[in-house]
């Protein structure tokens, strides 16, 4: 979704090579380990299929790797404590490399394979091809990260994480809300959608809320790394805070130009500056302070949180990033909407679709990213968004 | 107050552009070819730099020696393999799209040696900040330094060139190379000299570059790059202070007008006042008409 388009600018050519000498090599890696594992001893309740999609290889590997890791945890979970309505999961991940064309193969052969729910696919752009599919055959789909508008433009699929622009409006809302700030700058990319429509929603929020916006800059892809105009504008207009919906490489920049310039202000900015500690060689002192919206924070001391990271931890020997959580809390959604539902293994797949997408509008769930996560007939999450401040070099719950 | 800082802020960008601009007008003027391989020879030094100073742990100091040492040497041997062998070519637009085939080269190269994340580079300057005016105009060291480079480079080439033999040479080569060698001038010899001379000062570029815009990934040193050669053709191609004049023009005019009229239209701007330039003089600010004799 995000993070990839422009990194996978950055590799293509070197993908191209790869892909040109491994020919084939990087076919669908089927997961059966799962299945087979929840079929041996499914329950007289009968299974319930659930398939996922996302790019287990190839540049977003980072984030499909976490959703079907977390995905079977959840699953393997709920099956020891009893399963959905009695039934068994099965669950079965099919790799789609972040490519449209791929993730519509994968989405046919799980169909193959007897899916009843899908729970994908992660990256947008295959999703929101995807998406077309699983409206054809009525089938239920909840993606756990994808956050283009129209990766779930029907009425069949609904989304975990919240939608680009969504992020805009959660922002102003948080900033308002918790009187974080009384005149705040932006700097945003213009020429990338995932920008611009965060925003967009910013400012038609802001109006609303109890802060001003004293200057609103652009950048554009080929002019990013001078900031000094955007940061003296900020600076001049008395802004005490800036507001970055862009990604962190360019965030970094923003730091360090600010901190040359003798600026300081409060940052603030969207799940783009999730990774900002990770750029290499980068003085993480300047991020200290910094604020950002993400709907996860490992560190978070809720038994919830604290449960799940250890878990994952314990399986995989790795800390669960964002996608990992999105993931986790879709497995239960859609526990929680099949039980709602009342859904059965003998009901076919148009069935489950139309007694599971009524039942969303009606569940409420706690869970890793969100307490009290209700949603609406279009598919979008209503959550209260949760913020992490970076302290001594870590994230921090806020 | 904020008026002075935009045009320092300009005149820093500019002088960065200046200098890249130089590699280009330089080799522009006595091989008549555009190295679009230039930019990414500035995107190596940045390279050679970083790795210098973080896994060699060597100083600053002596990290941009290295680098200058290492893209002279990539400079020549770049001219030497891709580039002369072409140079007798029916069609000039051989070694023209040999430089962009360079290009990609060197940033295929580093995509595998460095990867695709962007690292965050090391300010080699020390020189503190100057605080001015009360605290309202604060001036980074490192804007200060680019600004004294640019301006030290300057004088050194343009004496290089008019007081020493190898910068006669070269005058000579650019007017009429056939000439130039009837009278014992080495003309690839000279070539080379420029290619090494304008690579040295891409490397230091890439330390000014990247000290003030700490970024640094496969594909820094293209659009620095292409603005640096719009440089050279605003201040008219072939000519050394043309390059400086139209270096700082392009920074100025790219920070003033994202201050004053807007942030999207920056580089819009940019391209409109070249049009114009060029329309009104088409060798730029100050290139030379040279009459064709027949």
């Amino acid at each position: 979704m995000r993070k990839f388009k422009r990194f996978f600018a950055a590799v293509a050519a070197v993908t191209l090579v790869a892909v040109s000498l491994a020919g084939c090599g990087n076919s669908a890696s089927k997961e059966t380990e799962a299945a087979a594992e929840a079929s041996s001893d499914a329950a007289a309740g009968g299974v319930l299929k659930i398939g996922g999609i996302g790019p287990t290889t190839g540049g977003a590997a980072v984030y499909g790797q976490a959703v079907k890791n977390a995905a079977e945890l959840a699953v393997k979970e709920i099956n020891a404590a009893g399963g959905i309505n009695g039934m068994q999961i099965e669950f079965q991940f099919e790799d789609d490399e972040h490519d449209a064309e791929k993730s519509v193969n994968a989405y046919n052969s799980l169909k193959d394979w007897g899916m009843q729910v899908l729970m994908g696919t992660v990256t947008s752009t295959p999703c929101t091809a995807v998406v077309e599919k699983t409206h054809e055959d009525n089938m239920f789909q909840l993606t756990p990260s994808g956050s283009a508008v129209d990766s779930i433009k029907y009425d069949n699929a609904f989304r975990v994480c919240f939608s680009d622009p969504n992020q805009g409006a959660a922002s102003a809302k948080y900033i308002g809300e918790n009187k974080l700030a009384t005149k705040v700058a932006v700097i945003y990319n213009s020429s990338d959608v995932y920008s611009s429509g965060i925003y967009e929603k910013f400012a038609a929020e802001a109006e609303n809320q109890d802060f001003e916006i004293v200057s609103a800059e652009a950048f554009t892809e080929d002019s990013k790394t001078d900031f000094s105009v955007q940061l003296q504008k900020a600076k001049d207009a008395g802004a005490d805070m800036v507001f970055l919906p862009i990604y962190y490489t360019e965030a970094s920049l923003i730091l360090t130009q600010a901190n040359s310039m003798g600026y300081a202000p409060t940052f603030f900015g969207c799940d783009g500056l999730d990774g900002i500690l990770a750029v290499e060689n980068f003085d993480t002192s300047l991020a200290e302070g910094v604020m950002l919206l993400t709907p996860f924070a490992a560190d978070a001391d809720d038994e919830l949180t604290k449960n799940f990271v250890a878990a994952y931890k314990e399986a995989y020997g790795d800390t669960p990033n964002q996608f990992a959580a999105d993931s986790y809390d879709a497995i239960y959604i859609i526990k929680a909407a099949a039980e709602q539902a009342g859904v059965t293994a003998d009901m076919s797949v148009s069935d489950i679709c139309d007694a599971m997408k009524t039942a969303m509008t009606e569940i409420t769930l706690d869970g890793l990213t969100g307490t009290g996560m209700t949603w609406t007939a279009d598919g979008e999450p209503d959550k209260a968004p949760k913020a992490v401040i970076i302290k001594d070099g870590v994230y921090t719950a806020m | 107050m904020s008026f002075v800082s935009y045009l320092i802020n300009g005149i820093s960008l500019g002088s960065v552009y200046a200098i890249i601009a130089l590699g280009y007008t330089m080799v522009y003027g006595i091989a008549k070819m555009l190295n679009f391989a230039h930019g990414d020879i500035i995107m190596v030094g940045g390279y050679i730099a970083l790795t210098a100073m973080n896994a060699w742990g060597v100083n600053p100091i002596l990290a941009v020696v290295l680098a200058v040492i290492f893209c002279t040497i990539l400079g020549v041997v770049i001219e030497r393999v891709a580039y002369r062998p072409l140079r007798k070519a029916a069609s000039p637009l051989a070694v023209l799209i040999t430089a962009i085939g360079v290009s990609y080269l060197l940033q295929n190269v580093a995509l595998l040696i460095f990867g695709a994340d962007t690292k965050s580079f090391t300010s080699v300057v020390s020189v503190p900040s100057l605080v001015l005016a009360g605290g309202s105009l604060i001036i980074s060291g490192e804007t200060i330094v680019t600004i004294v480079a640019c301006m030290v480079i300057m004088i050194c080439l343009t004496l290089f060139i008019n007081k020493t033999k190898a910068g006669q040479a070269m005058l000579a080569v650019s007017e009429d190379k056939g000439a130039a060698q009837l009278m014992g001038i080495n003309v690839n010899g000279t070539i080379a000299l420029t290619f090494a001379i304008g690579s040295a000062l891409a490397a230091i570029a890439a330390v000014l570059l990247c000290s003030a815009y700490p970024s640094l990934t496969p594909y820094t040193g293209a659009m620095p790059g292409i603005k640096a050669f719009v440089a050279a053709v605003f201040g008219g191609i072939g000519s050394v202070p043309g390059a400086l004049i139209g270096g700082l023009l392009l920074g100025v005019i790219e920070i003033l007008g994202k201050a004053y009229i807007s942030s999207q239209m920056a580089d819009a701007i940019v391209f409109a006042v070249l049009i114009i330039v060029l329309l009104v003089k088409p060798t730029g600010l100050l290139g030379k008409q040279i009459q064709e004799k027949v």
